[in-house]
């Protein structure tokens, strides 16, 4: 074997590789010789090398023959030649997974890692802990303590290195290091101080005081590794976003003054750090960005684009703060790296004027195709960025859309490109129909099947209401004949809604539906039944209820409530009010974050909020028999900032009680506070039944207690009312250091802010996305109407916000946005009240002197129309 | 925002590859990052791809930083995440690319890589211990490998070796062959680096 490759080398001179044809069993029987004596070092070292060579190309090696071939391995310690024994370490922490009995080694190489050659200690450290366990490594815990301070810096850095990947297994005995470290850390070699200051904090980032005084120790004291500082600045950044630290503290002036270090690695790292700070101001910007303004015209490529990535977040947030950077930026976008030059264009569109958009898409699209995916996403949310803040160039941003979205890109691209197309729609009304037609161009030919589903949910949701809805029929039964199940069925589903909305289409509709009531999918046929009989009744409100407005339960709740049926044979139907309602998530403002920074990681259906607490409170025996969990509400401070303790609480509604959890956190180290409750006084006739208290409250761990409270069941209008709370407990004082308490403790009290509950507490959000329909279907039996002058609010956007947050609705068919420029609007307000009723509002508004709103309501009940009616009151 | 946590791990992958994109060598220091020895060359073909016509030192592939350089018929990667500083990981890729130049006295080729691959081996574990960056400073590493360049040995070694029976396979065409390129290294440096076929010489 060996021999035919040589030959092959000869002939073909330097283009062939020595270990091309490598075979295992060769190498593995060659290995045999490492059993002869005297020791080849020289023909050793080959084999380890091919062992080695073929382990990193993926070889699989059976557990027999690598223990085989390990144990053969260990005789090569008798030799002194120093390539051969370095490479042992290598074999023994690449064999440390593959073979059995790997500790055979340990002795020899606690021998190495104290003897007397220093070229083997270190790296013999490195191995020895590869293959230590938590049991073992208090063996040569000893070696190690000595080891982290050696005057030798290759020994103590492995040292330290090894340490911290044994923080994962053995915490415990790390920890007891750390005052080793510590004095390492004080060493004049840059790569000692570095790696003992990675591990001093990995052990203590959980006590941000421990973090706080080293932070200060270093600060001061100043270091020599330009990694250090980058560690230093990552962690001082890091403890100034946990604790709110405002910008005049001394962390911040310790990352403002690295960005005069003599380092760029530093200098870079501390800008960056600065412009990732929440609420930064513009002056506190202006020096960060006006060094990565410097590196955009380094030679190094590198820095370059470290310094335009950089400049594109902070284009994001605040674009006037680059505009300085704006010439520079022209520069990079002919960048032979077309990295660079995508950055600074997404930079230059996000700071540039109206007037520079055409000129730039146009610079864009002569190389859209040449750059990788990821940057094409960044090209597309940039545009989407671009389309918010200047509508009127939609007919650009659409025609480039529309062109990228018929290249080819794979799967994120392409989303992004529908996200984009689709935000550009909702938020321009004269865009729609030519976004539409895009759109249904694309399902045509889309490989995708999430995003055919997603545009034909799209086309059921807006198709209906363009002024010719019979053009988009076609895109969408031709899905239905050529498409998989799940985008047929979604294709079904669409067609329903353009027989519900328009009578003249519905005959056409139902002769389509016959047709899917046909498919071999039963998923499809199913739909298709059910849409059929739907239509046929030709009933607005069943059509809304059952068309437009699906569901509005959440989905895991009413997986666990009909499990739950199943368990208890009952005569009762089933009662989808049991079934907690579906959270609207809280809408967070467009993410525009550059997809540099996604993860690859795949989105898992996490449990609500909601679905957590219902857990959670299920849990406890005492709630039990209250019913589903109706909304929980968001965290409401009860103490100031930095006091002793910290409470927050959440308001959980239940169909006829209210249960308050109070998180809180006893933040004074020489305290154990026990049996705390947090005690209300009610304002109103609401009854406090009973007080589950938090049994132990130590030091920084945060703990809850609860209280149970019945909302009046004879005066269902009460829906507001103020408690007054204190906090009692007793307090057992305790060593700061070991948490030991004392035997006795005294009672005591703390008095926390007045907690309010009011009606948004009683309703919960609902999206009804056809409201029109929702407010045909409950129907006018218990309208009311009132018209109120809201004297204080100035604009209609800020009345808007107002309603919004005082009655806790969710805001449908887009209407809590104020187009601009109008001095009159109407808001649509969907929910559901405590105990399963449907209520909607609709607030007309208009602006003159002051804002005056005539509000409408409607429920199927009475009393909340009046509840509603007399809070806005 | 994604701010960085703080942490030492700051190479997620380093790999070299020949001038078709076959692995040459190559680590992965985060087990969650391309488990798989199957997605780990795609991952590697993927990123040749995108660059090996372009020498333009940083792109950003699958979520991922990669700084890279190039020498004749070889290509250095090194791999961080998308928040990392990329100086740090260009002081890993200029530290690793110059302790290797330096052991392979200025012959960065496959040929001579491969030659050598322990001494690489070993400068790859000098620079980066699972993922910390352990040393970037080349002289620094050359003087904890220690390593002597494979066809450091002189004449009368090697032919020790012939004479008993070590260099087993090889004719003595080869071996003097070998010899020959010794001294050709020595004698001229510049030499080497072209292809080296038997029209150099009268063998």
């Amino acid at each position: 074997m060996i021999k035919k490759f040589d030959k092959k080398d000869e002939e073909s001179g330097s283009g062939s590789n020595p270990f091309q044809h490598l075979e295992k069993s060769a190498v593995l029987q060659e290995a045999r010789i490492f059993n002869e004596t005297p020791i080849n070092p020289r023909r050793c070292l080959h084999i380890l090398t091919k062992i080695i060579y073929l382990l990193n190309q993926g070889e699989h090696f059976g557990t027999t023959e690598a223990t085989e071939a390990f144990f053969a391995m260990t005789r090569l310690f008798q030799s002194n030649d120093q390539t051969l024994r370095r490479m042992c370490y290598l074999t023994i922490k690449e064999m440390a997974n593959i073979s059995e009995d790997v500790i055979i080694v340990t002795s020899s190489l606690t021998k190495d890692m104290t003897g007397k050659e220093d070229v083997y200690r270190g790296p013999a450290i490195r191995a020895l802990c590869r293959i230590t366990d938590t049991t073992m490594l208090q063996a040569i815990e000893r070696y190690m303590k000595q080891a982290i301070v050696d005057k030798v810096p290759s020994v103590s850095s492995s040292a330290l290195v090894s340490s911290l990947h044994m923080v994962k297994m053995s915490y415990d005995v790390v920890k007891r290091w750390v005052n080793e470290a510590q004095e390492a850390a004080s060493s004049d070699n840059i790569m000692v101080q570095y790696h003992a200051l990675g591990l001093l904090y990995h052990l203590r980032k959980n006590d941000r005081l421990a973090v706080t005084k080293m932070l200060n120790k270093f600060t001061k004291s100043g270091l020599k590794s330009p990694f250090a500082y980058c560690m230093l600045i990552r962690i001082a950044s890091k403890l100034l976003d946990e604790t709110d630290g405002g910008h005049d503290s001394p962390l911040f002036d310790f990352i403002e003054s690295c960005l005069r270090n003599k380092n760029e690695m530093v200098v870079y790292e501390a800008a960056s750090a600065i412009v990732h700070m929440p609420n930064c101001t513009a002056r506190e910007l202006a020096p960060a960005v006006s060094v990565l303004q410097l590196f955009c015209s380094s030679p190094k490529a590198a820095l370059r684009y470290a310094a335009v990535r950089t400049l594109n977040k902070v284009a994001m947030k605040h674009p006037s703060a680059v505009t300085a950077c704006n010439l520079d930026l022209e520069n990079l976008i002919t960048d032979s790296n077309r990295s660079i030059a995508t950055l600074a264009i997404t930079t230059l569109l996000k700071t540039g004027s109206e007037s520079s958009v055409d000129r730039l898409m146009k610079q864009i699209s002569s190389f859209v195709s040449e750059i990788s995916d990821e940057f094409k996403v960044v090209v597309v949310q940039a545009i989407s960025a671009l389309c918010q803040k200047y509508p009127r160039k939609h007919s650009v941003m659409m025609n480039f859309l529309s062109n990228m979205l018929r290249d080819d890109g794979g799967f994120e691209y392409k989303r992004a490109i529908v996200d984009c197309i689709i935000s550009i729609i909702e938020d321009n009304p004269e865009s729609k129909e030519t976004g539409l037609a895009h759109l249904c161009e694309f399902i045509e030919d889309c490989e995708h099947t999430v995003l055919a589903t997603k545009i034909l949910h799209l086309l059921g949701k807006e198709g209906p209401r363009t002024p010719q809805p019979s053009k988009y029929i076609r895109f969408i039964f031709n899905r239905v004949v050529l498409e998989s199940e799940a985008v047929r069925a979604a294709a079904v589903s669409a067609l329903a809604k353009f027989g519900a909305q328009n009578d003249d289409l519905l005959p056409s509709v139902l002769v389509l539906m016959q047709r899917c009531m046909m498919d071999s999918d039963d998923e499809v046929r199913d739909r298709a039944t059910f849409y059929m009989n739907v239509l046929q009744q030709k009933q607005k409100a069943l059509n809304a209820a059952y068309i437009f407005n699906g569901l509005s339960v959440s989905i895991p709740g009413l997986e666990k409530s009909l499990h739950q049926y199943t368990l208890e044979p009952t005569e009762k139907p089933f009662d989808m009010k049991s079934v907690p309602l579906a959270t609207t998530p809280i809408t967070e403002h467009k993410t525009e974050i550059a997809s540099v920074a996604t993860s690859k990681l795949p989105e898992k259906l996490a449990p609500s909020r909601q679905d957590i607490y219902q857990e959670q409170l299920a849990a406890i025996s005492e709630f039990q028999g209250l019913g589903p969990l109706f909304k929980s509400s968001e965290q409401v401070q009860l103490t100031e900032a930095e006091t002793e303790y910290v409470v927050r609480c959440i308001k959980h509604t239940f169909a006829r009680h209210m249960v308050f959890q109070f998180d809180c956190t006893n933040t004074l180290n020489d305290q154990l506070l026990q049996k705390v409750v947090v005690q209300m006084e009610p304002s109103e006739s609401y009854e406090v039944i009973q007080y589950i208290p938090a049994a132990n409250l130590p030091y920084s761990q945060p703990g809850s207690c609860y209280t149970l409270v019945r909302l009046p069941d004879d005066d269902p209008t009460a829906v507001s009312c103020t408690f007054s709370c204190t906090m009692k407990y007793l307090v057992k004082d305790c060593d700061p250091n070991t948490g030991e308490p004392d035997d006795d403790g005294y009672d005591d009290e703390y008095v926390l802010e007045d907690l309010e509950v009011t009606v948004a507490d009683h309703i919960q959000k609902v999206l009804k996305p056809n409201f029109g329909a929702a407010w045909d279907e409950v129907g006018d039996e218990f309208e009311k109407e009132e018209t109120f002058a809201l004297a204080s609010v100035r604009t209609l956007d800020e009345a808007v916000g107002n309603i919004i947050s005082f009655l806790g609705m969710q805001p449908c068919e887009r209407s809590d946005k104020v187009p601009e420029n109008k001095n009159s609007h109407v808001l649509f307000l969907a929910g559901v009240f405590r105990g399963g009723h449907d209520v909607l509002v609709r607030a007309r508004l208009a602006l003159a002197d002051g804002v005056t709103m005539q509000v409408t309501v409607r429920s199927d009940e009475e009393t909340v129309v009046d509840v509603i009616l007399a809070s806005v009151g | 925002m994604d701010s960085l946590e703080p942490s030492l791990y700051t190479v997620k992958a380093v790999f070299i590859l020949d001038n078709d994109g076959n692995r040459l060598l190559s680590k992965y220091y985060d087990p969650e990052l391309y488990p798989s020895m199957k997605e780990q060359k795609n991952f590697e073909m993927n990123v040749f791809n995108k660059t090996h016509k372009a020498d333009n030192e940083i792109a950003f592939l699958e979520g991922m930083t990669i700084v890279y350089k190039s020498s004749i018929d070889l290509f250095f990667y090194v791999v961080g995440s998308a928040q990392e500083n990329e100086l740090m990981l260009m002081s890993v890729l200029n530290c690793l690319f110059e302790s290797l130049s330096q052991i392979l006295r200025k012959n960065v080729e496959r040929r001579c890589l491969l030659d050598n691959m322990e001494g690489v081996f070993l400068v790859v574990d000098e620079i980066i211990d699972g993922g910390v960056i352990l040393e970037s400073d080349p002289q620094q590493v050359l003087q904890k490998v220690n390593y002597r360049l494979m066809s450091e040995p002189a004449y009368g070694f090697v032919l020790f070796d012939y004479i008993t029976g070590n260099v087993e396979g090889e004719t003595v065409k080869s071996q003097l062959l070998r010899m020959k390129t010794h001294y050709l290294n020595k004698a001229w440096p510049r030499f080497c680096s072209r292809p080296k076929s038997r029209s150099n010489g009268p063998f």
